[in-house]
């Protein structure tokens, strides 16, 4: 994907990021329902009043004959076509041995079917078709973006379903991306992000799959065999095991033609059974790693519910409110816009496949750390415990629905949402329907919900820097004074 | 197959971009302030830009970062807003925005469902006129600022890195610091001098407003008039014209920081589209980056990564759309048991057989077709439209760049791409840094 768009778009890529700063804004006040400074803005009414327009996808959805599930929006605007096949195959998958999911993901494009990488390279890149291969936790992808005209998109997708049929799996290759993923953990031993990402899951997760590292490890990696990636090909790329989502300029008919033969590339097996629910931590769990950097990274959280559980509209649009709102949350306006201690604080509530993890983030100046994480502690606490305000449910109530026109407004993002749908099992009018649960919700159903699942004090909690924080060592910061602390290191 | 092809790139871009180009409108108000509109009805979204030709690059010693600085102090007080409105107004109608600083500008953006546009517009207006610094505020946004830096650059070895080959890429030019600015010189920055450093560059004259989305030009024009139209003429302060520099001799650089991987960075100081003699020598160069690192088919990846088997990863790119002169960089990291030496003697290598030897028609004609493709795929995301919008704006280029970026580069020869290694990719030209582990032991060269 990101090969594409040579030229310009390199130019503008790499401005935008390597060079460039953004900044995250402060969180807000609440705004006054009626706005208070001579009626600025003048627009507020006229757009209070205004009638969002909306974009209606006309989703279709069908099973192949071998058992793929299907997506598809047409969309005729642009000439294009975009191609998203997930398989239930992430690294919580990989059953003991770190990286298999990812290195199997990696080998498919390496050789297929007589083709050697550079052959397949050359194939997609002399049409400006644009193939990608991903691996996750939950899900692998393998996603092609072409022209839709049938003289790119038929060849671009006869070299896709040589690649989901025949994955030849090249020793040569295989020896070369294990060195590449050795050197890259190596790299992720030079900052600090990667490593408290890796020692935080394991905290979280324990001994669930989700604990894997997707990466590998510098001792599992080397173990992994050709033998391995075939088995892991032949168990987890099956038909049945696949969803596939179409978006772009074809018809429906030639979108169950393309899923078909997608489709009938994949070797016959079964879906994957549904893991264990993740487990949910009963007592504080810390880790803290020795690193010489100038910030200390933290992170918090623990496993809340299962996928599907009624408490997640409630458990998200709090979160929301708290730390996932950015410009408009509690942990930003309290740590970072009242008292400068950081340049970014977020929470989040991921809907996995097994489990539901509530999690937090913070760097900070290292002499900031104790109070920073006691802030936090106390920030979340104090959520728990009282829940927010109508007014702090109205803004984010707003702020959710009223972003609902964005996340549909590209062939890519519509691509995304049907795969999320058809991984996940959601109903066809799952966007609708969760739009409208949230506008349901009250202030007491999240308080409520936080408390049912949420306890403060099992927080596990991760840190790296030059020493473990302890927010017992931190003077008094009170958490509703709006008045600015001293941060002054 | 490859005869096939090329048939089809003809017709392709003959059909693809002889099609009209996506509606776009362009107007410039009598304060001076430009309007660039791009309708895009997909979808009921609508993104507003501005960019303001400042950034990095117009920092004096002292003033370092200065830009960016600004930037954040936007989003806090002005004459209706206190710190904390801004966001909300933006949230309470479900839209994102955020700022981004680079070396030629600094730019705001609000994506909302379209209907919200002239808030969107009077927000921008309100902020573009009437900036307010409350000291504390300043103060307290330094330290966030600092928390930035620390962990974008001073916890990063590859990026501390990058910061210093900066500082001998393009010496004696605006490029040569950091967009974020020195640590020592963030630590005293005073609210009044980025009051002036506001009311210098903040002006209608010296701006760009993007919008791109479901809007009409007839819908946009008078809302633009209605909020911009009232802010007051300024000069635009001066900027010089971009000319190409003489070349700055051989530079290298050696760096031993807490890194396990050491890295090589490469660059050469060449012509941009604003500082070439002749316009074509930009295709020439960004045809030579794609024979290079085109794709995974090009020669970085295949011959670098996967035949010599010597980078664990390698990148080669031209940024020839800036204010100044562009660079060309080659970036590598070796895999264990080769030196920087061999790595940087293979890469002295790929360039060396390219100035000796054209290459094929074939590898051109896959850079063109990923270029063409790369157009339509381009128009995808309406806030990728406003960004390349802003963005050639800001360095003084012409909104149809991309559109007629393919039949440029058609014209551009294999003997051509060759002239332009031999010609440019030169000693004289050269800014070379190596980044060794500190203690080089065994283990880490393995």
């Amino acid at each position: 994907m990101s090969r594409n768009r040579l030229l310009i778009g390199a130019a503008l890529t790499l401005a935008v990021l390597l060079f460039i700063f953004i900044a995250i804004n402060p969180a807000p006040k609440p705004v006054p329902a009626e706005p208070t400074a001579s009626t600025f803005p003048t627009t507020l009414e006229a757009v209070t009043q205004a009638e969002p327009g909306r974009r209606q996808l006309d989703i279709r959805q069908w099973q192949t004959d071998t058992g793929s599930r299907v997506l598809f929006v047409h969309t005729g605007q642009l000439p294009m076509l975009d191609v998203r096949v997930l398989f239930d195959a992430g690294s919580a998958r990989d059953d003991g041995q770190p990286g298999l999911a990812s290195l199997t993901n990696a080998m498919l494009d390496q050789g297929a079917d007589g083709l050697d990488v550079g052959d397949i390279a050359r194939g997609f890149e002399d049409l400006g078709a644009s193939f990608g291969n991903s691996s996750h936790r939950d899900m692998a992808l393998l996603t092609l973006t072409s022209l839709s005209a049938p003289e790119f998109r038929d060849p671009a997708l006869a070299l896709m379903r040589r690649i989901m049929h025949a994955p030849s799996f090249p020793e040569d290759a295989l020896t070369r991306l294990r060195t590449q993923m050795l050197q890259g953990l190596r790299m992720q031993q030079q900052v600090p992000g990667p490593q408290l990402s890796r020692a935080f899951n394991a905290l979280l997760f324990g001994e669930h799959p989700y604990a894997t590292p997707s990466g590998g490890t510098p001792e599992s990696l080397p173990g992994i065999t050709r033998d391995d990636l075939v088995a892991y090909y032949q168990r987890y790329y099956t038909a049945q095991n696949a969803v596939i989502a179409l978006v772009g300029d074809i018809t429906e008919e030639q979108a169950r033609d393309i899923a078909t033969q997608l489709s009938d590339a994949l070797p016959q097996g079964e879906r994957a059974v549904r893991l264990p629910v993740a487990q949910t931590l009963t007592e504080r769990h810390t880790t803290h790693i020795d690193f010489p950097s100038s910030q200390t990274h933290i992170s918090l959280g623990n496993q809340l519910i299962s996928r599907g559980h009624p408490d997640y509209v409630p458990l998200y649009v709090g979160n929301h409110i708290l730390g996932g709102g950015g410009f408009s949350a509690i942990l930003m306006d309290e740590v970072r816009q009242k008292r400068g201690l950081v340049y970014g604080v977020y929470s989040g509530i991921s809907p996995m496949a097994s489990g539901g993890p509530f999690t937090v983030s913070l760097q900070t100046a290292n002499d900031n750390a104790d109070a920073a994480l006691k802030l936090t502690l106390e920030l979340i606490s104090d959520f728990v415990a009282n829940g927010p305000t109508d007014e702090q449910l109205q803004l984010a109530v707003d702020d959710l629905t009223g972003s609902f026109a964005l996340a549909t407004a590209s062939n890519s993002d519509i691509v995304g949402q049907l795969g999320a749908i058809g991984f996940y099992d959601l109903p066809l009018d799952y966007l609708d329907t969760f739009q409208q649960a949230i506008s349901d919700v009250s202030a007491g159903d999240i308080r409520d919900a936080f408390q049912r699942h949420l306890v403060p004090d099992n927080l596990a909690i991760a840190s790296i820097g030059p020493r473990a924080p302890d927010p017992a060592r931190a003077s008094e910061t009170p958490v509703n004074d709006s008045a600015p602390a001293d941060t002054a290191e | 197959m490859r005869i096939v092809l090329s048939l089809l790139l003809t017709l392709c871009s003959a059909s693809l971009l002889a099609e009209e180009l996506p509606p776009t409108h362009e107007f410039t108000l009598d304060n001076g302030l430009t309007v660039l509109v791009r309708e895009d009805h997909r979808a009921p979204v609508a993104t507003v830009m501005i960019w303001y030709r400042v950034g990095s690059i117009d920092e004096p010693a002292g003033m370092t970062g200065m830009s960016h600085m600004l930037e954040h102090m936007m989003f806090k007080n002005t004459r209706h807003l206190t710190p904390g409105d801004y966001a909300a107004l933006v949230s309470r109608f479900g839209g994102q925005t955020n700022a981004f600083t680079s070396y030629e500008y600094t730019a705001y953006y609000q994506t909302y469902e379209a209907t919200r546009l002239p808030l969107a517009l009077e927000l921008e207006a309100e902020r573009m006129a009437h900036l307010r610094i409350d000291p504390e505020e300043f103060s307290r946004e330094v330290q966030v600022v600092l928390e930035e830096r620390r962990q974008r650059t001073d916890d990063n070895p590859n990026a501390l890195a990058w910061e210093k080959f900066s500082g001998i890429l393009r010496p004696g030019t605006g490029y040569a610091h950091p967009v974020i600015g020195w640590r020592r010189e963030i630590e005293q920055y005073q609210p009044e001098r980025a009051m002036d450093w506001y009311q210098q560059w903040y002006t209608p004259g010296n701006a760009v407003l993007v919008i791109a989305g479901d809007v009409t030009r007839e819908q946009v024009e008078p809302l633009v008039k209605q909020f911009f139209g009232p802010i007051d003429a300024r000069d635009v302060p001066f900027r010089p014209t971009p000319k190409m520099a003489d070349p700055a001799g051989d530079r290298r650089l050696d760096l031993v920081l807490p890194v396990q991987v050491p890295s090589l960075y490469l660059g050469w100081n060449v012509p941009s589209l604003a500082t070439a003699e002749d316009p074509q020598t930009y295709y020439i160069l960004n045809m030579l980056a794609g024979v290079l690192d085109g794709g995974t088919s090009a020669r970085i990846e295949s011959s670098l990564v996967r035949g010599q088997r010597l980078a664990a990863g390698a990148g080669a790119g031209y940024q020839g759309l800036s204010r100044e002169d562009g660079v060309f960089t080659v970036t590598a990291t070796p895999v264990p048991g080769v030196t920087l030496d061999q790595l940087q003697a293979a890469i002295e290598a790929e360039i060396h057989k390219l100035a000796e030897t054209p290459p094929e028609q074939a590898e051109l004609d896959r850079v063109r077709a990923q270029v063409l493709s790369g157009y339509v795929f381009g128009q995808d995301s309406v806030f990728g439209q406003a960004m390349e919008l802003g963005y050639l704006a800001m360095i003084g280029q012409d909104w149809r760049l991309s559109a007629n970026m393919a039949e440029a580069l058609a014209q551009v020869t294999p003997q051509q791409v060759s002239d332009a290694a031999h010609t440019w990719l030169v000693p004289a030209r050269r800014a070379m840094a190596r980044v060794e582990p500190e203690a080089s032991t065994p283990e880490a060269a393995q």
